[in-house]
């Protein structure tokens, strides 16, 4: 067996804070609807300020990375080989039948992942971005003809209705992406080393 | 050697060089400090005096305007033209759901009147007089106006309802005179409904010396704060109606030494009183949220209850010998024949409601609907309107008299001399016929009274404002940012943590579905997995 590197360390950094971030922006986000009372409402909502932040800064720091790698073609979505992947996680994998995929660094995501990945950085984090940047900042514009226009209301559904969105893929992602390597946990292992074993 | 009594050495020692004793005379012990006059040295106030209008024309001679002064404010007019409603309020013309009204009972309810003798419709508002200058500025605590002595103070030693009322020394008191303190403003506005804590809730004896978690400014070791601390007086006319409050932003801060009578809390905390921390959230809210609603968690927090229902329906019980009935329940009365059944409540936790400090009031001739509870005042401002902001109310329950043909309120006549008073005859019919009559005949009023009469649940509205408790103990965000907290009714805002969009179980659905799935996908593997292990073995 020889070891391929996949994930550089600036990629590890990144999804590993962003695991950090997201999970406690979900947990104070929760605390601030109502939905668990495991934490005061003043400390949840400085905390989840405080991370939604560092997040946008961190996001704008890996946007900047990807542009000038290259990078951000790894999430361009295709459909070539897409109907192959989900009838193996639909089928095959029961049945130990062959990935029909190979991960490289040239392509670090399957057809699946890609669309997934895609969805959730084009549609959903910007979704929570944008709602929650205008939960902040409503005081500013409540009173211009924006506040006229855009009910609070209607700004907090979107931000919850994208939190629910971020739950779903969030399931998703963490069961397929740290149980169906080979071994099981091959995926969450490169993740943290970087690097994968391949199968000759 | 301490530095402390280092300094002191140092100080004895340049003592003499700093203050030449002979330059600065010493005062004499007794003279204050924070008046030029003295009035026991005064001539006019040597005495005796007979009467209370004899006192106030001693006053008079010196103080030339104050009489006209006192004359324009509602101390005295017991009158509000409402500007913003076109209302006329004020004690003569609004009614309440405690004692109703004023009209035919003047004798009882002028005893909290800033004057002397108001005891029938024809008492003259311009005599000079008649306004009574002790009441507020007694500094003695031996001046006291006799229950139903229109105004008065009891000239002899007289009983009433079980209490001696001491004849005070006028002219003692004349000699002993001073600025307004909570003693004096609290003999009315502690006492209010018939007796102590009864109507607002906010304001009763126990603000005399308040421990801090009470009320933190008026707290005697603390910044000991009276009444006028922040109802300023300027020309005898202060602020602070609750007919119309201006408690609001643009109040503007008080500046020492300018003409400055406002209020409101803004008057001397600003705008954004709040620390930013990581966000500026509480002075964000400042700007549709009152200060009460926070600072003033609860009200009734002095230890003595507040009435919250006043049932007039159920009054007229009398015994064998024609007294009338009181009941008690753990010290406080819950039935009396004269007034009907009470409800009392401590540690009242208010209730909330959208307010541009405006207040509508149901009149005698408003048109009421019987069939709900009546608001005998309401707080006007919508959500979101420029100026509304969420404000803290004490609700009152009562049950009055209503006239059932007319659909309106009614006002009977409860104390007085004659039989037609509730409180001598116990005939409503007698008693309603008479209070509106006099109504009409003052002015009050021109709605007329059926003869019918009932008794209709109403509802009343004391916003609040006092007993403003310690920063540590103002309300926490999730009092209201829960989905069961205090504002879990106040319509039109949306308050993150409360309010939820109605599909949102599909939202938990779709996580749960996932979850669900993902589970049983992986559960399917693991069996397949072990199943093909046990069949390799």
């Amino acid at each position: 067996m020889s070891k391929v590197r996949i994930f550089t360390l600036f990629e590890r950094f990144w999804h590993w804070a962003q695991t950090i971030l997201i999970f406690g922006l979900l947990f104070t986000g929760l605390a601030l609807h109502g939905s668990h009372g495991l934490m005061a409402y003043d400390t949840a909502l400085k905390v989840h300020i405080v991370m939604a932040l560092s997040l946008i800064g961190l996001w704008a720091f890996a946007i900047f990375w990807h542009v000038v790698t290259g990078e951000w073609r790894q999430y361009v979505p295709t459909h070539r080989g897409l109907p192959a992947v989900m009838l193996y996680y639909a089928y095959g994998i029961f049945s130990g039948e062959a990935k029909p995929f190979v991960t490289s660094p040239s392509s670090k995501h399957n057809p699946l992942q890609r669309l997934a990945y895609f969805g959730f950085k084009a549609a959903i984090a910007p979704a929570l971005w944008v709602s929650g940047l205008l939960l902040l900042t409503y005081a500013a514009w409540k009173g211009t003809f924006m506040g006229d226009l855009l009910p609070l209301a209607w700004v907090a559904y979107a931000h919850v209705a994208a939190t629910f969105a971020l739950m779903v893929f969030l399931i998703g992602h963490i069961y397929m992406a740290s149980t169906t390597g080979h071994p099981w946990y091959a995926y969450l292992k490169s993740m943290v080393t970087g690097y994968q074993e391949e199968r000759k | 050697m301490s530095i402390r009594s280092g300094l002191l050495i140092l100080s004895l020692v340049l003592l003499p060089l700093q203050i030449p004793a002979d330059e600065i005379p010493a005062l004499p012990a007794e003279t204050s400090l924070s008046s030029t006059a003295d009035h026991r040295k005064f001539e006019q106030l040597a005495g005796p005096f007979h009467s209370g209008p004899e006192v106030t024309r001693a006053c008079l001679e010196c103080h030339t305007e104050a009489a006209l002064q006192v004359h324009r404010s509602i101390h005295w007019t017991w009158r509000f033209e409402q500007p913003e409603t076109g209302q006329t309020l004020g004690k003569r013309f609004a009614l309440n759901n405690l004692c109703q009204g004023i009209a035919g009972s003047y004798e009882r309810c002028s005893s909290c009147h800033v004057g002397y003798g108001w005891e029938d419709e024809h008492f003259d508002f311009t005599a000079e007089d008649r306004v009574d200058c002790l009441v507020c500025h007694d500094t003695t605590g031996t001046y006291v106006k006799f229950p139903t002595g229109a105004g008065h103070p009891p000239y002899e030693d007289t009983p009433f309802r079980g209490r001696l009322f001491k004849a005070p020394d006028l002219a003692h008191v004349a000699r002993h005179v001073g600025r307004s303190s909570r003693e004096t403003c609290g003999t009315c506005h502690f006492e209010g409904g018939g007796g102590d804590a009864v109507k607002h809730g906010d304001l009763d004896s126990s603000l005399l010396a308040p421990p801090r978690h009470v009320d933190v400014h008026m707290d005697p070791d603390g910044l000991n704060f009276s009444c006028a601390t922040c109802h300023e007086f300027t020309g005898h006319i202060q602020q602070g109606s609750r007919y119309q409050l201006k408690a609001a932003p643009e109040a503007g801060v008080a500046v020492p030494g300018r003409e400055s009578d406002r209020p409101a809390c803004q008057s001397c905390h600003g705008a954004a009183p709040h620390d930013t921390v990581i966000h500026n959230k509480l002075n964000q809210h400042a700007e549709f949220i009152a200060c009460q609603t926070c600072h003033v968690p609860a009200i009734a927090r002095g230890g003595l209850p507040t009435k919250t229902l006043w049932d007039w329906s159920v009054a007229g019980r009398r015994d064998e010998q024609g007294r009338p009935v009181v009941e008690m329940e753990d010290g406080l009365v819950v039935y009396d024949g004269m007034k009907g059944a009470f409800q009392w409540e401590e540690n009242l936790v208010p209730e909330y409601r959208w307010f541009d400090g405006n207040m509508h009031y149901t009149l005698l001739g408003d048109p009421i609907d019987p069939s709900a509870p009546v608001p005998v005042n309401r707080p006007l401002g919508e959500p979101g309107q420029p100026g509304a902001r969420i404000w803290p109310f004490k609700i009152m329950a009562g049950r009055q008299p209503y006239d059932t043909h007319y659909n309106t309120l009614l006002v009977a006549h409860l104390f007085g001399r004659d039989e037609n008073a509730f409180w001598r005859g116990y005939d409503w019919d007698a008693a309603l016929a008479s209070g509106m009559a006099t109504a009409r005949r003052t002015g009050q009023t021109e709605a007329g009274f059926s003869g019918e009469y009932g008794f209709v649940d109403t509802r009343m509205y004391w916003p609040v404002n006092h007993m403003v408790a310690p920063r540590e103990d103002a309300l926490s965000c999730e009092s209201c940012h829960s989905v069961d907290g205090r504002l879990a009714d106040l319509p039109g805002v949306y308050i993150p943590g409360r309010d939820r969009h109605p599909w949102e179980p599909f939202g938990w659905l779709a996580v749960w579905l996932t979850l669900l799935s993902v589970v049983a996908h992986g559960l399917g593997r693991y069996l397949i997995h072990r199943r093909r292990m046990r069949g390799a073995a």
